[in-house]
């Protein structure tokens, strides 16, 4: 029972901390807003068992990645955009297409779901980072390294996306053309 | 412990505010943060799939699909930066100059 309370608590603010996102109009509490819905999603993943993923959640997402966000924002002071709409209509097109999703997927769920059986409880040494650890590096070993190689890569395309266009004083003082 | 649907329920309703995000805002941080929510919708799906299955396979996709979005936020940001640098604006609808 206790679980269930835990499960609705967390799922409440898990949807207001994202529907607050969407909906705030300042960017900086929208990444706020994120924040918390990554930690509480964590919090999800250590209900479900996955207390590995829910610290690399916490500390990639809830840290890095939106420390990176938030540093954008300010560093372009871009947090206020005016809300004036080009396409009439796009909105309310959204709204009802989003609900339509959602009701679908509701009906999908309840014909397939059949008898609504609570988990099974996992073994007691079900994704421990021991097990996580050694399924990474046996089975998982490949993607593993393309991804090593993916985050190499994307480090360079953002020094080079980054890199200021300004023609450079070089060492004998001529200026580059570039 | 809660059924497996309560979990994938909740993941569709936050994929489904992250579409409402990408389409209803219009500053390119917001749409990206967007992006990231429909991420994290599909990886509570992967979790309480892998779970209910008693498999790790789902968490190691969760844990690759949180780095390369790590690669792709690293990238995109770098992007907007760069698009920020020549238009002093990040709406995207201002971005259209290869609209034909």
């Amino acid at each position: 029972m206790a679980n269930y309370l835990m499960f609705f608590v967390f799922a409440v603010v898990v949807v207001g901390s994202a529907l607050g996102m969407v909906l705030s109009r300042n960017a900086i509490y929208s990444a706020l807003f994120l924040v918390l819905n990554f930690a509480v999603v964590a919090l999800l993943y250590v209900q479900l068992g996955a207390p590995f993923i829910a610290m690399a959640q916490v500390t990639v997402y809830a840290g890095a990645i939106m420390v990176l966000f938030l540093f954008v924002i300010m560093l372009l002071g871009a947090e206020q955009l005016s809300e004036e709409e080009p396409l009439p209509g796009q909105r309310v097109a959204a709204l009802l297409l989003g609900t339509g999703f959602i009701i679908a997927a509701t009906i999908l769920i309840v014909v397939q779901a059949g008898p609504a059986t609570p988990l099974p409880a996992p073994e007691a040494t079900f994704a421990s980072p021991m097990d996580v650890g050694t399924t990474l590096f046996t089975r998982y070993t490949l993607p593993f390294e393309v991804v090593s190689a993916i985050l190499l890569v994307a480090m360079i395309g953002a020094i080079v996306l980054t890199r200021s266009d300004r023609p450079r004083q070089s060492i004998t003082g001529a200026e580059r053309k570039d | 412990m809660a059924p497996l649907y309560y979990y994938v329920g909740l993941s569709v309703i936050m994929f489904v505010i992250g579409i409402l995000g990408m389409l209803l805002r219009r500053n390119a941080i917001v749409i990206f943060m967007s992006l990231e929510l429909m991420f994290n919708a599909a990886n509570l799906a992967f979790i309480a799939f892998s779970r209910h299955y008693q498999s790790l396979n789902g968490q190691m996709f969760v844990f690759f699909v949180m780095a390369v979005a790590a690669a792709e936020v690293a990238v995109g940001l770098a992007l907007m930066v760069a698009i920020f640098r020549t238009r002093r604006s990040i709406d995207v609808d201002q971005i259209s100059s290869m609209k034909g």
